[in-house]
């Protein structure tokens, strides 16, 4: 039996870094679609099979990319700490890398007769013995702050510096709210497995997006932070940082950056639709039993991996959509807001469990719901009225153009 | 305390949120909105080599130059170097040398303009007495070597011949519109004219100025 735990590990593991890889490659191609459409432009639409005149819609594009990254003179400037300077992009891509082995790609396959006699059953997901899924998750994105941190400080350039300080302190702010977010469904569900997380909700039929719509909201935003994503990219705010913590970094260890972040992206999406968005379920289709034929096995993937694509492109929406915070404001959002909320949303729940598992599901949600109705309009009516935080006092006059009368005159 | 010479700003505060606007749905709404309003709004990338730029008034667009021919098919420029010297770039090299043509006393030997130092600005077309010098609209210049983009007289009335077509010389459209009284006679001589031979051109161009702009 051990020789097919084997095989099995290793086709998931090439599945999953090839999977993941082509994802990336391909999502960058959609982002820069999406960036152009909104700005009324057409985008990427020239390069196809290559050697050919053949277009294809610029499906061609992440190739080009790929060779163009390769190709590129891997610069190590002469002021780095070479070995943190090296190791920083391998963390990245490891952490980003690692967060996906908890994550369940569908639900089961059904069983099949070994040569021996035997059955053999496989689950969709790397580490499917693994209990605590959710906390390894979280684990890796913690891990993820020493890359970004490392890079800032091996590249001993201040920009560098800056975008690795800066993000240094969001990660840390936004990994509370979301792990206040993530622990209201995890005591609602009873469980760190996110399998068992998506079946509670495909069982019951109700979302937890539909029931824990506070812990909704809070996990969206800090997941959004988490990636880094635009609103909250100030670790690499081109226009102040030339290009934060990557700014020293080129060819492929640059890459192993931009890819990283992506699949941060590509993994809280992931973390969107099976924690909030009842992960495989769709109702009607997909059913609610944990053992299914290989047709609905299959569907589930499929409908899995579409809503992890809506997510994905209301990221992306998300990005041309608003301008990006300040520092003061992301730390506001994060301690003053988030934070709260994310408390008030993890006491419900814990308050529901508490109360018991035959609790009619309509009620809870209508509880969640009230409460983030009132707790939206108490946070309104506190919050400033203005987002100044200018210094208030007598600006200095200034040289306004007209003749001055000099003093030996 | 305000100085002479010196002037004091106004402290302008930032509009107040309304407590409806602090809910931050409208105006998170209002952002995503016009994002997706963009996204399927109609594209304005012209796709450069199958669609082309067509310059709204070719005879004023400051492309490539040309040198311009005249009724013989000779060079029209009689090595002034007033071109030369009203380049700010200082791309316009020209070598004069004593004209094999009774009409003019010299001609230019060669003609070069840098096309890598040009900035376009057309005031060698300004300057130029003859109007043998003109912007055409051509745009898209582009050469695999620094020799290749500096241009001699060759390949400047070259240009000409490619572009007289569809471009006619300044020269030309002024002459179809003016009724010439007295045309000048072969052997006149550029340096002492009896009548500057170009005033009936300023006055017809001034006058389709006037028309134009009356309406």
């Amino acid at each position: 039996m051990t020789w097919i735990i084997l095989i099995e590990v290793l086709v998931k593991i090439a599945l999953l870094l090839g999977g993941l890889m082509f994802a990336a490659a391909y999502l960058v191609l959609v982002e820069r679609w999406i960036a152009a459409w909104v700005q009324d432009r057409i985008g990427p639409n020239r390069v196809g099979i290559p050697l050919t005149k053949i277009r294809l819609f610029g499906l061609g594009q992440p190739i080009a990319d790929g060779v163009k990254f390769i190709c590129k003179e891997e610069f190590t400037p002469g002021h780095v700490d070479r070995t943190l300077y090296t190791l920083a992009p391998i963390i990245m891509l490891v952490t980003a890398l690692g967060a996906f082995a908890v994550i369940p790609f569908g639900s089961v396959l059904p069983p099949f007769p070994l040569p021996d006699g035997s059955t053999y059953q496989i689950r969709l997901i790397l580490l499917p013995a693994f209990d605590a899924g959710i906390l390894l998750f979280l684990a890796f994105g913690g891990l993820g702050v020493f890359a970004v941190a490392l890079a800032g400080w091996a590249s001993n350039n201040k920009y560098s510096f800056f975008g690795g300080v800066r993000s240094a302190a969001q990660l840390i702010s936004y990994e509370v709210p979301l792990s206040l977010a993530i622990l209201g469904v995890v005591v609602a569900s009873g469980s760190l497995h996110l399998d068992h997380i998506i079946l509670t909700q495909a069982q019951s039929g109700w979302w937890n997006i539909f029931v824990y719509p506070l812990g909704f909201l809070v996990f969206l935003v800090a997941v959004c932070a988490e990636a880094g994503r635009l609103p909250f990219d100030l670790a690499e705010a081109e226009q102040e940082l030339v290009g934060g913590y990557h700014t020293e970094y080129s060819g492929m260890r640059l890459m192993l950056f931009l890819v990283s972040e992506f699949l941060h992206m590509v993994a809280a999406s992931f973390l969107i639709t099976i924690l909030f968005l009842g992960g495989w379920h769709l109702w009607g289709i997909t059913g609610s039993n944990e053992l299914v034929g290989w047709g609905v096995a299959l569907v589930r993937v499929i409908v899995l991996v579409a809503k992890v694509f809506l997510v994905i492109l209301l990221f992306m929406l998300v990005r041309w959509s608003w301008p990006r915070f300040r520092f003061d404001q992301l730390m506001d959002l994060a301690w003053k807001v988030l934070l709260l909320w994310g408390i008030i949303h993890f006491v419900l729940a814990a308050g529901w469990a508490y109360a018991g598992v035959n609790q009619p599901m309509w009620l809870v949600a209508a509880t969640n719901w009230t409460t983030l109705v009132i707790v939206w309009l108490i946070t309104a009516l506190v919050s400033p009225p203005e987002s100044d935080n200018r210094p208030r006092r007598e600006p200095a006059p200034v040289w306004s153009g007209e003749a001055v009368e000099s003093p030996t005159s | 305390m305000s100085h002479a010479g010196t002037k004091k700003i106004r402290w302008v505060n930032e509009t107040p949120l309304s407590p409806i606007e602090r809910t931050y749905i409208p105006l998170v709404l209002q952002g995503l909105t016009t994002t997706v309003r963009h996204l399927v709004s109609k594209k304005i990338t012209l796709q450069f080599p199958e669609e082309r730029y067509e310059p709204a008034d070719p005879i004023i667009y400051r492309g490539v130059h040309r040198l311009n021919r005249d009724a013989q098919g000779r060079v029209k420029c009689v090595a002034c170097f007033l071109c030369a010297t009203a380049c700010p770039a200082r791309c316009i090299d020209i070598v004069a040398g004593e004209s094999p043509w009774p009409d003019r006393e010299k001609y230019p030997v060669h003609f070069t303009i840098d096309m890598l130092r040009c900035i376009f600005c057309g005031m060698c077309e300004e300057a130029c007495p003859v109007n043998a010098i003109e912007l055409t609209s051509l745009y898209d210049l582009c050469g695999k070597s620094r020799e290749e983009m500096v241009f001699d007289k060759n390949k400047l009335l070259l240009i000409y011949d490619w572009t007289k077509d569809d471009e006619p010389p300044l020269m030309q459209i002024f002459e179809q519109e003016a009724i010439r009284e007295e045309p000048p006679e072969e052997t006149q001589s550029w340096a002492a004219p009896e009548h500057p031979p170009f005033d009936h051109v300023a006055e017809k161009a001034a006058e389709m100025y006037r028309r134009d702009s009356a309406g």
